[in-house]
């Protein structure tokens, strides 16, 4: 593992394999095809890939990490494998990179926290592993809000992340180092996690495509927990084709995981192709109420009247309970970081303040290694949890979860799919709602519904706004229905180029 | 209801935070207006709803069995060899902030 700043200047020379061609927008089936062909080897693209890293990320500030040893080691392996003739695997010498959040072993992993800033991990969390093991070369690790908690990346105890469309605005949140470096084409694909939408917003920030998946879909083992009956692991790429592959390669069940699902996993890429005319569109006009930007509702207008040219029936669905969601949301995914979070105590890794007593430990090394943000949410949910509050607050939240989870299962008795937007307006300036938290969780009002029911969701950019910014289309389906999700995705994308 | 200071600083020490003076002040404008939207909640009668703690005992599990059944795939078997082995004592250590080789070392717990 190499911190960011000592390699800089490692300048990588005589490749002399122009894979630039591939730099930009490369999709993983452009990357696989051209080392079979032997136009590009993997190590000359995992090295065009840090030498793009290092020319754009100083603006951009994606990354927090780059971990160059072990994915030149890997592609290597690649490209020994390619010599000899072996197939490659699906993800062969794929560039991709892991928001720092998914622990992996001997390269740094900080949650986008000062209290981990000097941990590095005795083991890989399962998805890493996973894509490493389809031929995935890891390229570093992705800034985030500090312990996945925030809705602009601003939250970072590192550094900010400048949306790659427009640098003065937020990536979102809180995987913006993972929507960013794919916008910016530092990586092909990228991992993320999405507790209240942190895959699905940032992605309709930076224009392009996130998923959600079912709770249950994908291993959370080595996922840092902030809530665990919310959070969920998911990719970001430029092309819905490209989250299939990668969901493929990452879902199923894991032992280590006694959440992950004991489900099949279709062969999601396959999927695709199957035609989508005479599937039920809901459209939902909770989703289109007060707070909606004119100009993204009328983008996600349009792709819905895009979906029914294709073919696909449009039903009017009801969803009452959403307007209860974002309250419900703070209280469940608060209780459950304060318990979470507890184990960041300065005695087994992490930071330690020095103190002459151990409760005294406790406290300042907490005080001194977590940010304000992390501060607020422990504190709001030890209130909610507390002696006298817990029914009021906690039980009373449990019970609107149910009821929004029901709303759901309803429309999906009529629909086959649902269409809403992403977030309510395109990306906002950098240290627009820094100072005002209730303003920032209102960021997540159209995504923490379904964090709270377990069920798909999915962000395909959907057009712009006058100014150029992305606007994205959000997609919902039943639960382990990624297959219909994600071919109705790749009808609307391929429609609209 | 209103949280005041009082529950504030109450509340950081069952979290086990150390705030300032300043941290508090901003915590409890920050909660009051957080609360405030939280409230909203109890314009819906929830008397009759059972509350949902999970989603993974709902969905994707096989539906004819009940109770603890449902999740048994994610049991293992009950057996004496063959487990996978645990993280060394070593690897276990290596991101200890004090150790003495052996285990990890805090400050003292009990003043005598």
């Amino acid at each position: 593992m190499i911190a960011k700043n000592e390699i800089a200047d490692t300048a990588k020379s005589g490749l002399g394999i122009g894979a630039t061609a591939l730099g930009i927008g490369a999709t993983i089936d452009a990357v696989r095809e051209a080392i079979i062909e032997e136009k590009v080897s993997a190590t000359a693209l995992a090295g065009d890939f840090y030498d793009r890293i290092r020319r754009e990320d100083p603006e951009i500030g994606a990354f927090l990490t780059l971990c160059e040893e072990r994915a030149l080691a890997q592609a290597a392996q690649i490209d020994q494998m390619a010599a000899e003739g072996i197939p490659l695997p699906p993800l062969a010498g794929v560039p991709v990179a892991i928001k720092d959040v998914m622990v992996t072993a001997g390269v740094r992993t900080t949650a986008g926290s000062k209290i981990l800033d000097n941990f590095v991990p005795p083991y890989d969390c399962t998805a890493v592993a996973r894509l490493e093991a389809a031929g995935a070369v890891i390229l570093g690790k992705l800034n985030c809000d500090e312990f996945a908690m925030g809705s602009s990346t601003e939250n970072s105890a590192y550094h900010p992340v400048h949306n790659p469309r427009d640098k003065s605005r937020v990536p979102g949140g809180s995987s913006g180092g993972s929507a960013a470096a794919v916008a910016a084409s530092m990586a092909v694909a990228t991992l993320g996690s999405d507790t209240g939408g942190s895959i699905r917003q940032p992605a309709s920030f930076c224009g392009v495509v996130g998923l959600k998946p079912t709770y249950g879909r994908v291993s959370r083992y080595g996922l840092i927990a902030f809530a665990s009956s919310l959070d969920h692991i998911g990719p970001f790429a430029n092309t819905v084709k490209d989250v299939a592959l990668m969901l493929r390669t990452i879902a199923g069940r894991d032992p280590m995981d006694s959440t992950s699902a004991d489900v099949p996993v279709p062969d999601y890429v396959a999927e695709l192709e199957k035609p989508i005319q005479g599937l039920r569109v809901g459209v939902a006009k909770e989703y289109f109420g007060e707070g909606l930007d004119p100009e993204v509702r009328a983008a996600v207008e349009a792709a819905i009247q895009k979906l029914a040219e294709l073919g696909c029936e449009i039903v009017p669905v009801s969803l009452p309970h959403t307007e209860y969601a974002i309250p419900t949301y703070y209280i469940v995914a608060t209780a459950e970081a304060s318990s979470n979070l507890a184990r960041f105590d300065g005695v087994r890794y992490g930071f330690r303040a020095n103190a002459s007593n151990l409760s005294q430990m406790y406290r300042e090394t907490r005080d001194g290694g977590f940010g304000m943000e992390v501060k607020r949410r422990i504190m709001l949910g030890t209130y909610a949890l507390s002696a006298g509050y817990y029914d009021a607050y906690y039980l009373k939240a449990q019970k609107v979860r149910a009821l929004l989870t029901r709303d759901f299962d309803e429309a999906f008795k009529k629909v086959d799919v649902i269409a809403a937007p992403t977030a309510p307006t395109p990306a906002f300036k950098l240290g627009e709602k820094v100072d005002d938290p209730l303003a920032m969780y209102l960021a997540d009002i159209y995504t923490v519904t379904a964090n709270l029911a377990g069920i798909p969701g999915i962000s395909i950019p959907c057009g712009e706004n006058h100014e150029g910014l992305p606007i994205g289309l959000q997609l919902f389906a039943k639960h382990f229905d990624e297959a219909t999700l994600l071919r109705v995705a790749h009808s609307f994308e391929h429609a609209r180029t | 209801m209103r949280v005041t200071d009082k529950n504030v600083a109450y509340v950081a020490d069952l979290a086990n935070l150390e705030l300032s003076s300043e941290e508090l002040e901003r915590m409890l404008r920050d909660l009051n207006s957080i609360l405030g939207n939280i409230n909203r909640l109890n314009e819906l009668n929830t008397d009759d709803v059972a509350p949902m703690a999970q989603v993974s005992d709902r969905y994707g599990v096989d539906d004819a069995r009940q109770g603890s059944e449902r999740s048994a795939y994610a049991l293992r078997a009950d057996v004496k060899e063959g487990l996978r082995p645990s993280l060394p004592h070593q690897a276990a250590l290596k991101n200890a902030p004090d150790t003495d080789g052996t285990f990890f070392e805090v400050p003292k717990v009990i003043e005598r």
